[in-house]
């Protein structure tokens, strides 16, 4: 509870202020100021959101600034607001003892990002499953065919215009 | 053979030289080693296992969807079901997450009967891993000693939250209810043998020739390759990475425990058996530190507006009666933001990732489970190792397809 009375630092001015020394601010500026679109500390978690065309060299960014572990990579769909899509990845420093979220905000027309497979070969399911439940696509990716749904299923079904029950 | 994305499906390698020494080997979905319906196409050279893959989602039942139409406090029951052998743990993780974004204050006892509970959950989880995973091995006769022990666990839950499995005990704000009367006693009296049950355990397989031979050198995993692969839990540990949520980034005041993270550096099947055996005996001091110190005081937080009152005051009292029909009608708004919360369950790192548009609904939980991660590590596990090591590396990993699927 104690982290979460922290202050909240939104925009990526505030917290560029607030926090000039945290590891993967300092790395994301010193390899490209221009990627960085977002920022914001809320309840003693930090979020960067970065332009989707640099998520993957973003991710390898952090990862030398010892956010060595890749935990966990999700989607959240933000229908009938635009940019619909937004991806969220979740990375830990197991010498900092802290995570990050990465964000990516992608549009509802053909959303595809890179694939951070070759930076953490462990997103492989993560991306397979959003694949598979978003109709998200992950370039690079090197198997990405549905995890959950069988294969020859239509549509996507956590995606907000998907009904919960009933007909589709 | 395409699928609908255009990417080839693993099928029988085409006949053309040397290559068709390979066969390709279904196992499960209904394979009594693999713990559920998991399901694995092998293709082997004898008996040398060249290429493995998983073929997961015979149990997806949608719960992420089916969280977005519930209000807050109907998905604790959903989160019981994801991982049915450690269910304190996920409704722990989730009312973590849910209390962050509310910025709830627990009170201490609630959050030391939730180190006890949990832990007790641990305790379960391994007890059924030991069990099963010297069946798979062969040896019969461990599974009936852990049960025996399990189901004195399952009868503790029971005492304290009405059912065996699904407990939902741990709520939003706190617990459910208080615990019986005789329920601290019960656990004391519960670990008190518990020690030398585990010996027990020890004694039927430590010194197994059989057991260690199965166990020894196989299923190597790398410390390297366990962080790419996000491995983490006693696997993680057992390649020799010392991380250990509990005591890393402490949540519900475990930086008041003293205990030790069993850590080896073997990287294999045999590796992975001894961290699990010595968590238990952790666990149990834990426990053990959980009793002696248990506080005082009320076991739910004080925000009547979020945490369903006590049963007799909800009968006696006009203000309680209110506020129970509208957190069970209309349930309770949660701030708009976005939260993750990491804890350490008997598998490996659990972790809820709850979004908030402000309503009473939440607008996406999506649950990082332990072994969904690490089955993505069981190919670099059993490569070029002999077919019958697969099921004892499944064992090892200690998988549950109900939270790979989810």
């Amino acid at each position: 509870m104690g982290e979460a009375n922290q202050a909240t630092l939104s925009g990526k001015a505030e917290v560029l202020a607030g926090m000039p020394d945290h590891p993967a601010i300092v790395a994301i500026l010193a390899w490209q100021p221009d990627a960085l679109l977002d920022a914001r500390f809320d309840r003693g978690e930090l979020t960067l959101t970065v332009a989707p065309e640099s998520i993957r060299d973003a991710a390898a960014t952090v990862q030398a600034a010892g956010y060595n572990f890749f935990e966990d990579m999700t989607a959240v769909d933000w229908f009938p607001s635009a940019p619909r899509f937004q991806l969220s990845y979740h990375i830990l420093s197991h010498r900092l003892l802290e995570r990050i979220r990465l964000r990516v905000l992608l549009d509802e027309a053909g959303p595809a990002v890179e694939s951070i497979t070759p930076v953490w070969p462990g997103a492989d399911y993560y991306e397979r499953e959003v694949f598979d439940l978003f109709g998200i696509r992950f370039e690079g990716h090197p198997n990405l065919r549905r995890i959950m749904m069988p294969d020859e299923w239509q549509g996507h079904p956590l995606r907000k215009d998907y009904p919960v029950e009933g007909y589709r | 053979m395409t699928d609908v994305a255009g990417t080839p499906i693993l099928e029988a390698p085409v006949a053309e030289g040397a290559k068709d020494q390979h066969m390709v080997l279904n196992m499960g979905p209904q394979h009594p080693a693999t713990h559920g319906v998991l399901r694995l196409v092998l293709e082997i050279d004898g008996e040398i296992v060249v290429r493995l893959y998983p073929e997961i989602g015979y149990l997806h039942t949608g719960i992420e969807k089916t969280c977005e139409a519930k209000f807050y406090q109907q998905v604790v029951p959903l989160t019981d079901r994801v991982n049915y052998l450690d269910p304190l743990s996920n409704n722990l993780c989730y009312c973590l997450a849910v209390e962050k974004l509310l910025d709830l204050e627990i009170p201490e006892k609630a959050q030391w009967l939730r180190v006890l509970l949990t832990e007790l959950s641990r305790l379960n989880s391994h007890l059924i891993w030991l069990g099963t995973h010297a069946m798979d091995i062969g040896a019969l006769t461990v599974f009936l000693y852990t049960f025996r022990e399990r189901e004195e666990i399952l009868r503790l839950l029971e005492a304290v939250a009405g059912q065996r499995m699904m407990t939902s005990y741990i709520r939003i704000g706190g617990l459910s209810m208080e615990p019986p009367i005789d329920f601290l006693a019960r656990v004391q009296a519960f670990i008190k043998t518990l020690p030398e049950k585990i010996d027990e355990y020890s004694n039927l397989l430590t010194g197994n020739p059989i057991f260690r031979n199965r166990l020894k050198g196989v299923g190597y995993l790398s410390a390297a390759d366990a962080i790419a692969l996000g491995v983490t839990g006693p696997p993680l540990r057992a390649s020799g990475v010392d991380i250990d949520l509990r005591r890393d980034m402490p949540y519900s005041s475990y930086e008041k425990f003293q205990f030790k993270v069993p850590v080896s550096t073997d990287g294999d099947t045999w590796a992975r058996y001894l961290v699990r055996l010595d968590e238990m005996r952790e666990s149990i001091k834990i426990i053990q530190q959980a009793l002696d110190g248990m506080p005082e005081g009320a076991v739910k937080a004080d925000a009547p507006k979020i945490v369903l009152p006590d049963r007799e005051k909800m009968k006696t009292q006009m203000e309680a009666l209110i506020h129970h029909f509208k957190i069970v009608t209309e349930g309770f708004n949660v701030p708009a933001g976005e939260v993750y919360q990491g804890i350490e369950c008997g598998h490996g790192q659990v972790g809820y990732y709850v979004v908030s548009d402000g309503t009473a609904k939440p607008w996406r939980v999506h649950m990082r489970y332990p072994s969904f991660a690490t089955l993505q590590a069981l190919e670099t596990m059993c490569k070029g190792g002999l077919l019958a090591d697969v099921v004892a590396v499944i064992g090892s990993i200690d998988i549950v397809l109900g939270e790979i699927d989810r």
